[in-house]
């Protein structure tokens, strides 16, 4: 038993490099996807201290609203890539709306609440827009428009380590993708006035509108940011298999990376999700026959608790001190 | 009178006038819950199936006024596929005095098998839920018919061995991969597998999918890059199945050896675009719209707005005529539980023997209008099942052809094993009561 677990599948991976590096890519594509459904959780509560549970309901919804202007385009015989990209930037306009409702309706009425009611505000949003969104688009599963917008699909094979390492183009695109959307978020939010104002009000509200900084535009920015990231994950995600509500459950990967990168640091989502995208296959693949198998979902917590043990507050988390 | 007195004396009218109603309403109606899931991660699944129900029994009332002249009350409950709502659907249709409940659900069917004898409620869990419920000796209220998980499992076999070009010694020395859903529904023929595997000498090798990453299935699939199984058998639901569909058009594995129990759907092949031609499933029934049953539907129900598909190319889908199916095997048991006790309204109690003296022959499925949509279906006291044969569909690109003649389960093997986990049930959940229902002569 000691052998299989400590022995074996280093043995594995020596014998089969190439299938390790076919592992470390699903986990390291996996990861920046991860990281971007976290990226989602950790700008809302950066900018209003919020957990959205929501995030999830959002990757799907806009996802489907891509697809369902797609689909309305198509009955009227606009198609191809620029009904696409039309679909694409009236999603990212119904995001817009969506984010003003929600600053509007739940958020501002809510102001100097406890945390934990605008915590239970987001199950509202959340079962708000499954509703909606079935009443809209229904329950079958859609295909994403990813050809038409311009995203590849077939594989790289490349002959290396004595096999065959094969790199799908859609995974490659969602990586470059993810990764260019990360730096261009953490770009805007440490180089524009409007990232130093959402950086303030994550460290005080009350210092922050005291300076004259509108918290009511920050949340509106913020949730609307959150909004294009589920839309891009929701595109990634669904390319990769397809747009249903399937989808939801996708967003509770992104709670071992946000216990592990802490709810308040960028790098820490990024960082974090790779971490357990790596972590959660090289588990599943090596260790996962010797526990039957299906070990991912809760693989991802133990890698999570374990960091926990030697950094309580995540990897990038601030250092909380309460005097007494 | 004041305002509150006004309240009292109207709350106890309508609690004097509410029961009048619903005595009345039973009295010339027959009520037929749906559990059905239109919302939730596995919609996709549900949906069709949804439709193809709620269509049939719609198309009933419309045309024909019901069942012998009795409408239908058909209402759906949403249980999302979660064991948890499905329960509470029950308890809520269970004072609406139901004539049979469709779980559509292994998960949900499961703690409802104690629950039908002592409610008087028949379950149809049809071609799922426990395999052993097939033993009507055992489970005089629960039907699964036309065939088990487990009888599915043994056809997908043969089908093998007949590629391989022999019987089932042919599997000696393969490598099977299993790839499913880690619930229930999946973990059903796990014992089925380790008893066959050892009897037949193939290496089984398992690769459960928890519901969190039915979506992101790459590290089952670089498992079976490795192991390089023979053959790959999937019993999936919902998302599963278009994402193993799609995970194995990218690993390159060869879709000719890649076979379903019956639950997936044309949307499910679709998505992963030409590499998916090949895909195989078990079925029981045709696929397409081209008979006088469907026809009607499209007519009464689907064009007079009815219905809830979303396009009229939805009818005939492989999973809206599961549905259509499954609401046959309804109401046939509601009119020949009208035949046996003369009653036009029914209980759960009638249709129970109503269930249990089911004969759908050639005749009376031209007679319902889908001569050769299925092959005829008989069930008894003692089986609950059938265990009837299915074929091997393959997917084309467009729609699901059939590639094989029809394939009996290997009841040599699933019987016995059948036999030894309905008796293991019922000494796990001692007392468990003997048959006394009376069997009717049919």
């Amino acid at each position: 038993m000691l052998y299989n677990i400590f022995i074996d599948p280093f043995v594995q991976m020596a014998q089969m490099p190439d299938l390790l590096v076919q592992t470390l890519w699903e986990g390291l594509v996996s990861g920046v996807l991860y990281a971007l459904i976290a990226l989602g959780f950790v700008l809302i509560f950066k900018a209003s201290g919020v957990f959205n549970f929501a995030q999830g309901i959002m990757v799907v919804f806009s996802a489907l609203t891509l697809v369902g202007f797609y689909e309305k385009f198509s009955a009227y015989g606009f198609s191809g890539h620029t009904a696409a990209f039309v679909a694409l930037i009236l999603t990212a306009g119904v995001m817009f709306v969506l984010a003003m409702l929600i600053e509007r309706v739940v958020l501002r009425p809510l102001v100097n609440q406890p945390d934990i009611i605008l915590f239970m505000a987001t199950f509202g949003i959340t079962y708000m827009l499954i509703g909606f969104g079935e009443m809209v688009f229904g329950g079958d599963p859609k295909q994403m428009i990813a050809s038409e917008l311009f995203l590849p699909s077939g594989s790289v094979d490349v002959e290396m380590l004595g096999g065959m390492v094969s790199f799908q183009k859609i995974d490659i695109a969602a990586a470059v993708i993810a990764s260019v959307m990360i730096a261009g978020l953490a770009l805007f939010f440490q180089k524009t006035r409007i990232g130093r104002a959402l950086r303030a009000v994550a460290d005080s509200h009350k210092a922050a509108l005291s300076v004259g900084i509108s918290l009511n535009q920050i949340w509106v920015i913020v949730w609307f940011a959150a909004g294009l990231v589920a839309l891009v994950t929701g595109i990634m995600w669904g390319a990769r298999s397809d747009v249903s509500f399937a989808l939801e459950i996708v967003a509770l990967k992104a709670l071992p990376v946000l216990v592990l990168g802490g709810l308040t640091s960028v790098p820490g989502a990024i960082v974090g999700g790779l971490i357990i995208g790596i972590g959660e296959k090289l588990g599943e693949f090596y260790w996962g026959p010797l526990l039957g198998g299906g070990i991912e979902s809760w693989f991802a917590y133990a890698i999570a608790l374990l960091f926990l043990l030697y950094r309580p507050q995540g990897l990038f988390g601030d250092k909380i001190i309460e005097r007494i | 009178m004041s305002l509150k007195n006004w309240l009292y004396a109207l709350s106890a009218a309508a609690s004097l006038t509410l029961p009048a109603v619903h005595d009345a309403q039973a009295e010339d109606s027959i009520y037929v819950p749906l559990f059905t899931y239109r919302t939730g991660p596995f919609a996709g699944s549900g949906t069709p199936i949804a439709n193809g129900m709620h269509d049939y029994l719609t198309l009933l009332n419309e045309r024909d006024g019901g069942i012998g002249g009795v409408k239908l009350i058909v209402e759906e409950c949403e249980t999302g596929y979660d064991t948890k709502k499905g329960l509470e659907c029950y308890e809520s249709v269970k004072p609406k005095k139901p004539v049979i409940v469709n779980p559509w659900s292994t998960g949900i069917t499961l703690p409802l098998i104690p629950k039908a004898a002592v409610d008087k409620i028949p379950v149809l869990s049809m071609a799922y839920g426990l395999s052993a419920s097939a033993k009507g000796d055992t489970f005089p209220w629960i039907f699964n018919p036309p065939a088990t998980y487990w009888d599915g499992f043994t056809q997908i076999l043969q089908y093998i061995a007949t590629q391989e070009g022999g019987g089932v010694e042919k599997l000696k020395g393969k490598k099977i991969g299993y790839i499913y859903l880690d619930a229930s529904f999946g973990r059903e023929p796990l014992p089925l597998i380790e008893q066959l595997s050892k009897e037949l000498g193939f290496e089984a090798k398992l690769y459960p999918v928890a519901a969190a990453d039915m979506q992101n299935q790459s590290s089952q699939w670089l498992s079976v890059r490795r192991d390089k199984p023979d053959y790959m058998i999937l019993y999936g639901w919902g998302a599963l199945n278009a994402t193993a569909v799609k995970e194995a058009v990218k690993t390159n594995y060869p879709m000719e050896k890649f076979i379903s129990i019956w639950w997936p759907s044309e949307d499910d092949a679709k998505g992963a675009g030409d590499g998916a031609k090949g895909f195989k499933t078990l079925n029981w029934h045709a696929v397409g719209a081209d008979f006088p049953l469907l026809a009607d539907i499209q007519k009464h129900v689907v064009d007079a707005g009815k219905s809830q598909v979303s396009g009229k190319d939805k009818v005939g889908q492989v999973l809206y005529n599961r549905g259509i199916y499954n609401s046959m095997l309804i109401a046939e048991a509601i009119r020949k539980a009208q035949e046996i006790t003369g009653n036009k309204v029914v209980t759960g109690e009638d249709v129970r023997r109503g269930l249990e003296g089911l004969n759908i022959d050639e005749a009376r499925l031209k007679e319902i209008g889908l001569e050769g949509f299925t092959s005829a279906v008989k069930l008894s006291c003692a089986d609950h099942n059938g265990h009837f044969s299915t074929f091997v569909q393959s997917w084309n690109g467009t729609t699901y052809e059939k590639v094989s003649d029809y394939i009996a389960p290997l009841s040599d093997k699933v019987g016995p094993l059948l036999d030894a986990d309905a008796k293991a049930y019922a000494e796990k959940n001692a007392p468990w009561p003997a048959r006394s229902e009376a069997c009717d002569a049919s």
